[in-house]
C-alpha cells in the first residue's frame, strides 16, 4: 500500500517535472532576440551564423531542440552562464546551501512561534489571549514576506539598529569553511563567533519569511487542538490530574499535529519561493538573489538552471510530506 | 450556520474601513493630476530629502517630504497608485476569468478534464511565483501589459484550485441532480446552478488577488522590471527608499504604509464581501 502510493507519487512527480521543463523551454524560446546574434561579434558572416546555429542545434525542429536540451538537463548539463561564464550547475550548487540554510532557519522559527501561539491560544481558549492571538496571526498572514522584510529593515536596521540587514556574513571575517553550508559548518567547527555573526545576518530575512507561515500554523494547529481537547481520552487525562499545559503537550498535540504537518509541507515550498525577493531585499547571497541578477542580465541558461532546481526542490518536498503523512496517519498505515 | 458566527463575521466596520481606504486611493489615482500637489517627475536639487511636514526643515506644499532628487513623495505615491490599481484590476480579472473557468470545468465535469487541468496546476505550483513573474516580464519585455499578463499567467491557479474544490462539492448536491432530472443540459447547470453558488468565493478571491497583484507589481518595480523607470511606482519608490534609508527614512516608510494598508484592505474587503454575498451565511 505504502510502496504503491510512493510509486504513484513518484510517477506524478516525474510528469510534473517534465511539464516544468516544457514550460521553461517554451518561455525561454519565446524570448525576443536571437541567442546566436548575441554570441557573435558584429560583422559575422552568414556562414558563421549558420555554423553556430548548427553547433547549438538551432537548425533542427523545435521538438528536436527540446529533446536535445532535455537530455542535457537530465545528465546535469545545464549549459554555461552567459554573464558569469561558468558552469550553471556549479553556480547553482554554490548558492543553494545559503538559501537552504535561510529557509530551514525560517521554517524552525515559524514552527516554534506558530506552535507556541497555537498551544497558548488553545490553553486560554475563549479569553482575550486567544482573541489577541487571532488578531496577531490574521495580520501576520495578510502581510506578505516582502513587506515584513521592509518593516523589519526599518525597525531593526534603522530605528533600533541591532541586527544586520545586508549580506550573509560580515565581510571582514576570515572564513575557514570548505562547504557552502556556513551556519552548519560553523557549529561543527565550534566557531560560535561565526555562528553568531551568521545568525545576526540571517535573523531578519528569516523572520520575514517565517511570520506568514507561523500565522498559518498558529491558526490551524489551534483549531485542531481545540477539537481534540474535547475528546474523551483528553478529558480522562485531565481527570487524572494533569495540568492543561501537560494535557496539551502530552496528549493532544500528537493527534492534532497531522493536518498542520501536511499544510506546513506545502507552505514550506511557498516559503522557499519567498526567499527570491527576501534575499534581494537583504542582499543575502543565495540562489534567489542570483536568479534576479540572472534575469536582469538576460542570462537565460542560468535562469533555466535555477528555475529547474527550485522546481525539483518543490516536488521533492511535496513527495517527502506526502510520504510522512502516509507513515504517520494510522488509517493509511494499516489500510 | 449558527448566529454567533454571522455576528462575529459581520461585514460592518471592516467592510467600510477597508472599502473607504481603497476608494480613497482609487479616487486619488483617477484624479491624480488634480489632487497631486506637485509634478511627480519634477526634480529640484535645492529641495532634496526634505522631511515630512511635522519635522524641522519641511517645505510647505511637500507634505510627506521629498526623495534624493527633490521629487515630491506624496505626488509620486498618488501617481504610483494609478499603476498599482490598473495592474490590480486588470491582472486580477484576467487571472480570475481563466482560473475560475478552468476550475469550474474541472470541478463540475471531473474525469479527464479534471485530470488534465489538475496536472497543469501541479506544474504551475512547482514554480517559485516571484521568480516566475520576474522571468516572464524579462521575456515579455518591461511595460504595463507585460506585468499584467505575467501576473495573470502565474496566479490563475489560485482561482482554479479553490473553485474546482467548491464546484466539486456543489455538483454532488441534490439540487444539481434535480436540475439534471428536470432536463437541463450540463453546461446550463454549470452556469445557472453551480456558478452562482461559487460566486461568493470568486468575489473574495478576486479582491484578495488584487492585493497580491499590487504586491507583485511592487516587487517587479522594486527590482526595476515593471514599467519604464520614469513613471512613479510604489515599488520603485520603495527601492529608492531602501537605498537612502539612513538619510531619508520617510521615502521608505510612506510607500510601505500605503502598500500595507492597501493589501490589508483588499483581503479584508474580500472577506467581508464573501460574508455578505454568501447565500448560506446571508
Amino acid at each position: 500500500m505504502l510502496l504503491q502510493r510512493f510509486l504513484i507519487r513518484l510517477l506524478t512527480m516525474l510528469i510534473t517535472l517534465f511539464g516544468v521543463a516544457v514550460v521553461v523551454f517554451v518561455v525561454i524560446r519565446v524570448a525576443p532576440g536571437d541567442p546566436i546574434a548575441m554570441m557573435l561579434p558584429p560583422g559575422a558572416t552568414d556562414d558563421d551564423i549558420a555554423r553556430l546555429r548548427a553547433l547549438y542545434g538551432l537548425d533542427k525542429t523545435i521538438v528536436q531542440q527540446f529533446f536535445i536540451w532535455l537530455s542535457g538537463v537530465v545528465r546535469g548539463d545545464f549549459g554555461t552562464s552567459i554573464s558569469l561564464r561558468q558552469d550553471v550547475l556549479g553556480l547553482v550548487f554554490n548558492r543553494l546551501p545559503a538559501t537552504l540554510e535561510l529557509a530551514i532557519v525560517a521554517l524552525i522559527m515559524a514552527v516554534l512561534l506558530g506552535g507556541t501561539m497555537a498551544i497558548l491560544g488553545a490553553r486560554e481558549r475563549g479569553t482575550a489571549v486567544e482573541a489577541g492571538i487571532d488578531i496577531a496571526s490574521g495580520a501576520a498572514l495578510s502581510i506578505p514576506d516582502f513587506l515584513w522584510g521592509l518593516v523589519l529593515i526599518l525597525l531593526f536596521g534603522v530605528l533600533v539598529p541591532i541586527f544586520d540587514i545586508s549580506g550573509r556574513v560580515s565581510p571582514q571575517l576570515d572564513l575557514p569553511f570548505v562547504t557552502q553550508f556556513y551556519l552548519f559548518e560553523s557549529v561543527l567547527r565550534l566557531r560560535f563567533d561565526l555562528t553568531w555573526d551568521l545568525l545576526k545576518h540571517m535573523l531578519m530575512p528569516a523572520v520575514a519569511l517565517a511570520l506568514p507561515l507561523a500565522a498559518i500554523i498558529a491558526q490551524l494547529l489551534k483549531q485542531s487542538l481545540k477539537e481534540v481537547l474535547d475528546l474523551d481520552y483528553v478529558v480522562q487525562a485531565r481527570v487524572k490530574g494533569f495540568s492543561e499545559t501537560q494535557v496539551i503537550l502530552r496528549e493532544a498535540l500528537k493527534n492534532a499535529a497531522l493536518p498542520t504537518l501536511t499544510l506546513v509541507g506545502v507552505q514550506f515550498t511557498f516559503l522557499i519561493g519567498g526567499t527570491v525577493i527576501v534575499e534581494r531585499l537583504f542582499s543575502y547571497e543565495g540562489l534567489g538573489n542570483m536568479a534576479i541578477d540572472a534575469v536582469i542580465n538576460r542570462d537565460l541558461p542560468l535562469i533555466q538552471g535555477i528555475v529547474l532546481v527550485f522546481a525539483l526542490l518543490f516536488v521533492l518536498i511535496n513527495l517527502a510530506v506526502d510520504m510522512m503523512y502516509a507513515l504517520l496517519n494510522p488509517r493509511l498505515r494499516h489500510g | 450556520m449558527d448566529e454567533a458566527r454571522i455576528v462575529r463575521r459581520g461585514a460592518g466596520p471592516r467592510l467600510w474601513l477597508a472599502g473607504g481606504w481603497l476608494l480613497l486611493v482609487l479616487l486619488a489615482a483617477i484624479f491624480a493630476p488634480l489632487v497631486a500637489p506637485q509634478d511627480p517627475l519634477a526634480q529640484d536639487l535645492m529641495l532634496e530629502r526634505l522631511p515630512p511636514f511635522w519635522l524641522d526643515g519641511a517645505e510647505p506644499g511637500y507634505w510627506l517630504g521629498t526623495d534624493s532628487l527633490g521629487r515630491d513623495l506624496l505626488s509620486r505615491l498618488i501617481f504610483g497608485g494609478r499603476i498599482a490599481f490598473i495592474v490590480a484590476f486588470a491582472a486580477a480579472i484576467a487571472a480570475c476569468l481563466v482560473g475560475s473557468t478552468l476550475g469550474l470545468i474541472a470541478g463540475y465535469f471531473g474525469g479527464w478534464a479534471d485530470r488534465i487541468i489538475s496536472r497543469i496546476v501541479d506544474i504551475w505550483m512547482a514554480f517559485p511565483p516571484v521568480l516566475f513573474a520576474i522571468l516572464l516580464v524579462a521575456v515579455l519585455g518591461t511595460g504595463l501589459s507585460s506585468v499584467i499578463l505575467a501576473i495573470a499567467i502565474i496566479d490563475w491557479t489560485r482561482f482554479c484550485r479553490v473553485i474546482r474544490a467548491e464546484a466539486m462539492g456543489q455538483s454532488r448536491m441534490d439540487y444539481v441532480e434535480n436540475a439534471r432530472i428536470a432536463g437541463y443540459g450540463r453546461i446550463g447547470i454549470m452556469l445557472r446552478e453551480v456558478l452562482p453558488n461559487v460566486l461568493p468565493s470568486i468575489v473574495a478571491l478576486l479582491s484578495l488577488e488584487m492585493g497580491i497583484a499590487v504586491i507583485v507589481e511592487a516587487i517587479l518595480s522594486f527590482v526595476n522590471l515593471s514599467i519604464s523607470t520614469d513613471d512613479p511606482t510604489w515599488g520603485g519608490i520603495i527601492a529608492e527608499g531602501r537605498l537612502s534609508i539612513h538619510q531619508a527614512w520617510w521615502v521608505l516608510v510612506f510607500p510601505l504604509i500605503t502598500l500595507i494598508l492597501t493589501v490589508l484592505s483588499f483581503s479584508q474587503f474580500g472577506e467581508a464581501l464573501k460574508t455578505r454575498f454568501d447565500p448560506v451565511l446571508r
